[in-house]
């Protein structure tokens, strides 16, 4: 397609947004949705858009809208196109065969949009990505004409920022970055600390490998991260707030710097905002490639323009944080949650989930599973519904073996607790970690003893170096899981691995040390004949593992 | 007292320094712009040079130990200039799981780099990633920007060879 005959026909599409409709008369009869997050933009979803909306024009469709979509979940099967008053989902939709869906919004009637009958999508709750595949995420009115900032209005104008507070802890929300401690509280500490300006931190640093949902929430629905911002600045007393997004996703850093400009000129952010006596301003800081910068107080001294290295808790960013201030750091899920909240009720959302662990949980599902791509659903749902039901199985027919939540600090679940219904404490509970909401599904193709020298490599190069335990502990322990993986390592090994692992785990500085022997401890929990087997008998049992090279102990 | 230094002049009458000085004027010259700072001149110039690092630290009154302790702690960061092309591998668990070292493999066969590495032709930079969040497509690479997914290890290879 040529320069000029594109932007025509994107020209034209401006003008065919749902939120923006000076052509349409009266509502929309029919849309197409075209997912613009980034796993459907690598597959030329931006080409079906212009494709479509050229089509629609020339099958004069005067009726028909066409709007850039967040992500509408199923990205394994991108690009995808959904006619939401159909509930009609157009998997892998190539730019140049667009004629089935043009057919399918010529008979389309218009109704209540309705979710795709699959079970991918009826079975999932969605609360913090309602608008993720609704919405265009760079437009303001579409967010306004979906409940935009309405919790925002709310609480500014008809709650204290104590009653705020009293609805978040009401609500039993507890951090998403992985830790869960309750929200509420957090927010109560930070109102308390004495000192100003206070601050507030969107943890947008989404490290662990396999985990997207905080790029998906940017890159869907970026104002509803801001609008929780704000209220949790009028809540804790704040006037300044940064999001601190990873450079590593930059169509989420480009539609927030839109978002914020956007909002900020609507006043909906920035000084008197919905002309109250409140303000809060926000800029975007890009990370920079390291991982450990999701320790809040290595994010703070990122922020502040050095290394990124943690510092001893307490005292907790809350009393001396950015700047030495007070400050309040929550991740994008955490705060993608307050609108709702503010809207529905604490109430509401206790009712969801289970006894610890109220709401949903929106979980990145990747790996050897058929349905890669976010879901979002209550917690307690069992990891059976997460990987058959909703997952659709196991890719080729194979042996689901393991499934791995909680990234680099997390662990390896195996079939037997496939019933359990995951929430904080029944993942710990197994041993491993909510994490920020990665899953990783395993088949009998992966070797236990490999993933687990995997996540110590990250682990080990991921190190900021400045304690002991950590920078001399996690090569250590790279390199007795090398020898196993080599097939050169003895039983001594194995045990020099398990008191090494406990001694980093409880004299390392930060979450990053303290996590890192998890999938190490995980996998011999469960798996400690594949280990065995690696060392006594020299077979890796699925087969990965190479010993050509092994030279073998006397 | 304080006295504030003179404004320092760019390394060269380059345009894209204009950027760079812009960059750090809106963040009000700030000590914590220095990431920020950082960011700007790699996207500009693609790497970071002595000029470059010296540049922002005397423009930000950070000290050029400390802009060099910053611009080597973050992976993001890159002192070398890259090559015509650059290729980056997704090793994150869910292309870890679908082979990512597989690609790594045959790159290197093929083309004979590893991570971090520069063909001697100067053609191609070979680099890898934490997670790219694209996990739905594992495993995932992304040349020259553009993000491609289901990457598989030989016709990969053959088409870098071909860039």
């Amino acid at each position: 397609m040529s320069e000029s005959s594109s932007a025509a026909a994107l020209e034209r599409l401006r003008l065919r947004r749902v939120g923006n409709l000076p052509v349409l008369e009266g509502p929309a009869r029919a849309s197409a949705y075209v997912c613009e997050a980034v796993s459907c933009l690598s597959t030329q979803s931006h080409e079906v858009l212009v494709g479509l909306a050229d089509q629609i024009t020339d099958a004069g469709l005067t009726d028909v809208a066409v709007k850039r979509v967040g992500c509408l979940g199923l990205c394994a099967a991108g690009p995808l196109v959904q006619i939401p008053e159909t509930g009609q989902l157009f998997a892998h939709v190539r730019p140049d065969e667009l004629g089935g869906i043009v057919e399918a919004l010529v008979s389309a009637t218009p109704g209540g949009a309705r979710v795709p009958e699959a079970p991918f999508f009826s079975r999932q709750l969605r609360i913090v990505t309602e608008n993720s595949g609704r919405i265009d995420p760079e437009s303001l009115d579409d967010h306004l004409a979906n409940g935009g900032f309405e919790a925002l209005r709310i609480a500014l104008t008809t709650m204290t920022p104590a009653e705020v507070r009293e609805e978040i802890s009401r609500s039993g929300l507890r951090g998403r970055g992985g830790a869960g401690y309750p929200t509420g509280l957090k927010w109560n500490t930070v109102a308390k600390a004495n000192g100003a300006p206070k601050y507030v931190i969107c943890n947008a640093d989404e490290g662990d490998p396999g985990a997207f949902m905080d790029r998906s929430v940017l890159e869907s629905d970026p104002y509803r991260v801001l609008e929780g911002m704000a209220i949790a600045a009028y809540a804790v007393g704040a006037t300044e707030g940064y999001v601190y997004c990873r450079a590593e996703y930059p169509l989420a850093v480009s539609r927030l710097r839109k978002a914020i400009r956007a909002a900020a000129n609507a006043g909906y952010l920035g000084a008197g905002i919905l002309d109250t006596q409140f303000g809060f301003e926000v800029e975007v800081r890009q990370g920079a490639g390291a991982f450990v910068c999701g320790e809040e107080t290595a994010l703070i001294a990122s922020l502040e323009g050095g290394r990124g290295t943690p510092t001893t808790r307490p005292p907790y960013p809350a009393v001396v944080g950015l700047w030495d201030q007070p400050t309040l750091i929550n991740n994008v899920e955490t705060f993608a949650n307050v609108a709702p909240i503010i809207r529905n009720g604490g109430a509401w959302f206790a009712e969801i989930g289970t006894a610890t662990s109220k709401g949903t949980k929106v979980f990145a599902l990747a790996g050897r599973v058929v349905n890669t791509g976010l879901i979002e659903v209550p917690m307690g749902t069992t990891l059976r519904e997460i990987v058959f039901d909703i997952g659709g199985g196991i890719v080729d027919g194979r042996a689901f073996k393991a499934v791995q939540t909680g990234g680099p600090s997390g662990g390896c679940i195996p079939a037997e607790f496939l019933d359990m219904g995951v929430d904080y404490e029944s993942l710990v509970g197994v041993g491993s970690f909510m994490g920020s909401g990665g899953m990783i599904v395993m088949d009998d193709t992966s070797c236990m003893v490999d993933v687990a020298r995997y996540f110590m490599d990250f682990c080990r190069e991921e190190s900021c170096g400045k304690c002991v335990p950590c920078r001399v502990g996690t090569t250590q322990l790279f390199m007795l899981l090398e020898r196993i993986t080599r097939g050169e390592a003895t039983m001594d090994d194995l045990a020099q691995l398990e008191r090494l692992g406990g001694m980093v785990q409880r004299t390392s500085l930060c979450g990053l040390g303290q996590g890192a022997p998890n999938p190490v401890f995980s996998t011999l929990r469960y798996f400690r004949h594949e280990y065995v087997a690696h060392i006594v008998d020299r077979v890796c049992p699925a087969g990965v593992c190479n010993f050509e090279s092994a030279s073998v102990p006397g | 007292m304080r006295v504030k230094a003179a404004k320092p002049a760019p390394p060269t009458d380059d345009k894209r320094w204009r950027v760079v000085e812009t960059r750090m004027r809106r963040l009000g010259n700030r000590p914590d712009a220095l990431i920020e700072a950082l960011h700007s001149a790699q996207e500009a110039f693609g790497y970071l040079d002595d000029d470059a690092l010296r540049f922002i630290g005397e423009s930000l009154l950070v000290p050029p130990s400390k802009v060099f302790g910053v611009a080597t702690f973050y992976h993001y960061f890159t002192l070398k200039p890259a090559g015509e092309h650059t290729c980056v591998v997704c090793t994150g668990t869910a292309c870890y799981i679908n082979g990512a070292a597989d690609i790594l493999t045959a790159i290197k066969a093929g083309l004979g780099v590893k991570a971090r590495e520069t063909t001697v032709d100067g053609k191609l930079s070979l680099l890898t990633a934490r997670c790219l969040g694209a996990c739905s497509l594992a495993p995932v690479a992304v040349v020259d920007g553009v993000v491609e997914g289901r990457v598989s290890g030989r016709e990969f290879v053959a088409r870098l060879e071909t860039l």
